[in-house]
């Protein structure tokens, strides 16, 4: 690991051992070193600038946040003041907000210092990130492979150092999947538990920010600082009255469900065998392990894909050609600067996203396929609902595959989608999820474990993933 | 099976403000019919009298005072990622002809 823990980083910078300087030129030169990866899409050229005054204040004796002096990296769909942000669509390409977004102020304040922001699938389409406008990031692993997606720049950075850590966004699985494809920790909060306002929205029920870093402390750490209600998000719900660092949940002693459905068929052999073996190191710890069947999960991913379309579809007609974004230069009538800026702007999958989100919210078609998704969706919560009555945490893995190879799935968007089978369900019911590393594969590809906790008990899910994370270590 | 034709395929994507041509429009329509198909399965469940679900955590109506918030931002940054403007407002294509 590149980096040491984001609390020893801190300690460092108080005590002298090191500046905001010494960290940022770190990070600006591992970005320069590593450009290779095309993990980042732009490059904050005041980066420097914002840690010579953290170092100013701080000699000044002045109080700073927790994060005074950490560089981190931002997925480019969150708005950052002043420095372009692209959701990596040719569409945004020249766009340069006049706002940053909540979570962005909110580490700044704490004294973080933004250095870059990563790639991602387009408008966060994608399972991948070869959906990116600005081409794909190449796994740290295996560079003929995919990062996962969509924040497969922020995972691919955190992996490569560029900085310790990273902000992601999770729809349906996209800050778990890149950090389970590049052995990073990734943390999918309970929804609303962070504000959103600032970020590109893709589907706003389901939509949440989150960390990505090299430990649990780590995001934790940083969960802490993002969280809580914001009136400007109407979403946003009370956050834990203690630290999300203050790991005070064990493991010994509770009650945890294998999900059989997510350990049947279609999963890796090395995938098995590591998720067993971490599940052995549980119960070794004196948790309960126990199979639950949840046969709901089969249709979640069906759900998702009508429900995220659907909102996707209204969340994107705000790219009209006129207040911001690309604009085409052909259009002479009205009709055609809406039309034809759309048309040069986004790419097939976010245009055959909005056309099946059209479809599915079209009269004819509504209750056969929203308002059908949108039950199921209830059926799906009160699944989980139950299995929390029996179990205090829900296990399996994050994916039934490593990282695929850059270009194998992007023929059928359908085979690309099944990628977030076991990630998107944790979305539709609000619930927080992790994934942390559990092992690698005989090709050395790193391994997802996702633990999923009730609504609300994040940090008693960052708790145990903190155990379990340092059993697992140990026994490596 | 949901089969969607050629022509439902080019008016979704009017209704959507995209433009496609032929080629891309059959494209799309294998594509489209693919996710339908999977998408389909829900059909086989049985949801009388389930409510649907859109908001997950159970807030209701959450509102906040209308009053004026500084964001920090001005005219001047808001109009720049204007394509066109005059004289302080967003500049646009005839309207009525």
């Amino acid at each position: 690991m590149i980096w040491k823990s984001i609390n020893q980083l801190a300690d460092d910078i108080k005590t002298g051992k090191t500046t905001a300087v010494e960290l940022t030129k770190q990070a600006l030169q591992l970005i320069e070193d590593n450009s290779e990866y095309n993990a980042l899409i732009t490059i904050n050229p005041k980066a420097l600038e914002v840690a010579e005054e953290i170092d100013r204040k701080l000699n000044d004796g002045e109080q700073l946040g927790v994060l005074a002096g950490i560089p981190y990296i931002a997925k480019d769909n969150f708005l950052t003041r002043g420095l372009r942000t692209t959701a990596a669509s040719n569409i945004l390409d020249n766009f340069i907000p006049p706002n940053d977004a909540v979570a962005i102020q909110k580490l700044n304040k704490a004294g973080a210092i933004l250095v870059a922001k990563s790639n991602l699938d387009s408008f966060a389409h994608g399972s991948s990130t070869e959906n990116s406008d600005m081409g794909p990031t190449l796994n740290p692993h295996d560079k003929l492979r995919v990062p996962g997606g969509s924040s497969g720049g922020s995972a691919a950075a955190v992996v490569l150092g560029l900085a310790p850590f990273a902000l992601g966004t999770d729809t349906g699985g996209s800050i778990r999947l890149p950090a389970s494809f590049t052995g990073s920790v990734g943390y999918k909060p309970t929804y609303g538990l962070v504000s959103r306002f600032g970020v590109v929205a893709m589907a706003s029920s389901t939509d949440v920010i989150g960390p990505i870093a090299n430990s649990v402390e780590d995001v934790a750490l940083v969960l802490d600082v993002i969280s809580g209600r914001d009136p400007l998000d109407s979403t946003t719900i009370e956050r834990d009255e203690m630290h999300y660092s203050d790991f005070t949940a064990e493991l010994k002693g509770k009650k945890i469900g294998v999900i059989s459905e997510y350990m049947g068929d279609g999963l890796e052999d090395d995938v098995r065998a590591s998720v067993e073996s971490a599940l052995n190191i549980a119960k070794e710890t004196g948790a309960t392990v126990s199979e639950v069947s949840m046969p709901q999960l089969q249709s979640a991913l069906a759900v998702y894909y009508i429900v995220m379309p659907a909102e996707v579809s209204s969340n994107l007609s705000r790219y009209d050609g006129i207040r911001y974004g690309h604009s085409s230069e052909a259009a002479q009538k009205i009709d055609e600067v809406y039309e034809l800026s759309r048309t040069e702007g986004f790419n097939d999958e976010v245009k055959r996203r909005i056309m099946v989100g059209t479809y599915v919210l079209s009269s004819g078609y509504y209750d056969a396929f929203y308002k059908k998704a949108q039950q199921v969706r209830t059926l799906l919560i009160k699944e989980f609902t139950k299995a929390f009555e029996s179990f205090d945490y829900l296990i399996g893995p994050t994916s039934p595959t490593t990282a695929f190879k850059l270009g194998e799935n992007t023929d059928d968007p359908l085979k690309m989608y099944l990628a977030d089978i076991m990630t998107v369900s944790a979305n539709l019911v609000g619930v927080p999820a992790i994934s942390i590393p559990c092992g690698k594969d005989g090709k050395g590809l790193p391994i997802g474990l996702q633990i999923m906790a009730p609504q609300r008990h994040d940090r008693d899910l960052l708790s145990v993933a903190n155990v379990l994370e340092q059993k697992l270590e140990y026994n490596s | 099976m949901t089969v969607i034709s050629i022509d439902e395929v080019k008016k979704l994507a009017r209704l959507a403000r995209i433009v496609i041509d032929d080629n891309q429009a059959k494209k799309f329509q294998t594509e489209i019919e693919a996710i339908l198909e999977y998408v389909e399965q829900l059909s086989k469940i049985d949801t009388e009298g389930v409510e649907p679900t859109s908001q997950v955590t159970g807030l209701v109506n959450v509102t906040r005072p209308d009053e004026l918030h500084d964001y920090g931002t001005n005219r001047d940054s808001l109009l720049a990622n204007a394509p066109d403007q005059e004289g302080g407002y967003i500049k646009v294509k005839r309207v009525l002809e």
